[in-house]
């Protein structure tokens, strides 16, 4: 019995290694190429640092990187959870209330074709220099619109033969949002989140661009830029690569956990 | 006393405006408990309309429709009629077992008396190892059995079904119809059955009602003497071919304007 598990077992390992092989060996091979391009060629450091170079200095500044992460990050994390909860409410009100809706969307899509980050300056002007509210907001903003586009989508876009059924039952309005609405929403809902996981993060680091605290990822980048210390800036961009990435897996494994069995 | 009683029922779409539809005129339909009446006709002839007015989905324009000698809005509210649809429409978050339960928590039913239920409505599909699976885990014909399953979990004494094996394979079909003239003949169950097959019309019915579009109504009503036991032999009868032979000829006459008998758009012959 436990002989067929183990078997079991070394075979999913096996199909486990054989799915991300390709992957690992490709990323190898790129940073090889990459390193030897630069050694090759002799490229100058400002040009391009090679990939050991940039691991050097980002071990070598591994601290001053987690520190940096963390600020953005918390920007990031904090637009992130309020964006998320205003465009859940928002969403709930505008499929109450459709007329709402024809009201609000063309103003959304205005509001989305704008360059949404040149809000940041005009925000870093509302409030102090050495507030991370300007940030926050921005990521709020762009989170906002991602969680109530689909969301609101999940909310009235149910199948028209679960509403038929449910009037079968009686139900009222309310049981038909609890039991039909809510619940079609949810997939909707991590379809943005892992969109929006992401955008947070980029949209936290681009936003110290337009000046503020010179504390996270993306201002660090731009002084050591300045600096010609084109190594460690690309350590830099490492981490905000892996605070990226970090912010996406979270939403993937929160989203595996709350819809347990459900799907293929 | 009659299980459904529709009386002089009209519905029209959009009354007063170009678009108006006579979707039904002046139907009259009465069914007797435990009897299986079937709808057919073409596309148009107003076969799902008049589930829906049953079911009280829809008003009628006029006329009346009276569920277990209440109006039919008391009986949708009461839940004396189950309803199933082409689509299985199981929730794809709920199991199996939740998805059955549904209309039972509407009722306000504990969990201990849902559960219970929940299990004898499968023992009665012959599902009942399927409980924790959730829908993508089933096949199409599984999955129409449990909507069935839960379409008849608050024990209801109508059945309302729209075309609910219309997607199905012909095999499937075929075993789907044998399960469900068993389950209704357990559970006394009286059934009204949108179709747009013939042969699946005589072989569940005892009655077939052939409908006719433009404006929607009934034509004439065809009663199929098969005996209340049936089965695969059913198939080879001479009174099934008979009986097909009678549908297929007053669904023709539906279409007597077009003087073609291969006019009978919508209608699968199989």
């Amino acid at each position: 019995m436990s002989g067929v598990n183990t078997t079991m077992v070394g075979a999913r390992g096996i199909g486990r290694i054989r799915q991300v092989a390709p992957t690992i060996v490709f990323g190898v091979a790129f940073l090889a190429l990459w390193e030897s391009a630069v050694r090759g060629f002799d490229l100058k450091p400002y040009f391009l640092a090679a990939p050991t170079k940039i691991f050097e200095q980002f071990f070598k500044n591994y601290s001053r990187i987690w520190e940096a992460s963390m600020v953005s990050g918390g920007n990031a994390f904090v637009g992130l959870v309020v964006g998320t909860v205003f465009g859940i409410a928002m969403s709930f009100i505008l499929s109450r209330y459709r007329f709402l809706g024809e009201l609000i969307t063309p103003l959304a899509i205005a509001l989305n074709a704008i360059p949404i980050f040149v809000l940041v300056a005009v925000l870093n002007n509302m409030y102090s220099i050495t507030s991370e509210i300007p940030r926050r907001v921005m990521v709020t903003l762009v989170v906002y619109f991602i969680v109530l586009v689909n969301v609101a989508k999940g909310l009235t876009q149910v199948r028209s033969t679960h509403v038929e059924l449910m009037r079968s039952y009686a139900a009222s309005e309310f049981a038909i949002l609890r039991k039909v609405r809510v619940p079609n929403a949810v997939p909707y809902l991590f379809t943005a989140l892992k969109v929006a996981a992401p955008a947070s993060v980029i949209t936290a680091f681009v936003s110290e661009y337009f000046g503020g605290l010179q504390n996270g990822l993306g201002s660090r980048i731009t002084s050591n830029i300045a600096n010609s210390k084109n190594a460690a800036a690309w350590a830099y961009v490492l981490g905000a690569c892996l605070l990226g990435l970090a912010f996406y897996t979270v939403s993937i494994i929160v989203e595996t956990v709350t819809r347990k069995g459900e799907t293929k | 006393m009659s299980a459904l009683e529709v009386v002089g029922v009209s519905k029209i779409f959009n009354q007063g405006t170009p678009k108006q539809v006579d979707a039904l005129v002046d139907v009259n339909l009465t069914v007797n408990p435990s009897e299986f009446v079937s709808l057919i006709g073409p596309s148009g002839c107003g076969k799902s309309t008049l589930l829906r007015l049953i079911a009280n989905l829809l008003e009628p324009t006029s006329g009346a429709v009276s569920v277990n000698k209440k109006t039919a809005a008391q009986a949708r509210l009461d839940q004396d009629y189950g309803m199933a649809f082409q689509q299985a429409g199981l929730f794809d978050w709920r199991t199996v077992s939740k998805n059955i339960e549904l209309p039972l928590e509407l009722k306000g039913w504990d969990k201990t008396k849902r559960e219970a239920r929940a299990k004898e409505m499968l023992e009665l599909v012959k599902l009942p190892e399927f409980a924790d699976l959730y829908p993508w885990q089933l096949s199409g014909g599984m999955q129409q059995r449990i909507a069935i399953a839960r379409a008849l979990a608050a024990h209801p004494p109508l059945l309302l079904m729209d075309e609910p094996f219309g997607a199905l394979d012909e095999m499937t079909r075929e075993y789907m119809q044998g399960e469900l003239l068993r389950i209704c003949g357990e559970t006394a169950t009286t059934v009204v059955f949108v179709t747009h097959s013939i042969p699946e019309a005589v072989y569940l019915s005892n009655r077939v009602i052939v409908m006719s579009p433009r404006p929607g109504r009934i034509t004439s009503v065809i009663d199929v003497d098969l005996g209340s036991k049936r089965n695969e032999d059913t198939r080879a009868a001479d009174g099934f071919f008979r009986s097909i032979t009678a549908v297929r000829e007053a669904l023709r006459g539906t279409h007597a304007e077009h003087a073609s008998a291969n006019a009978i758009r919508g209608v699968e012959d199989r």
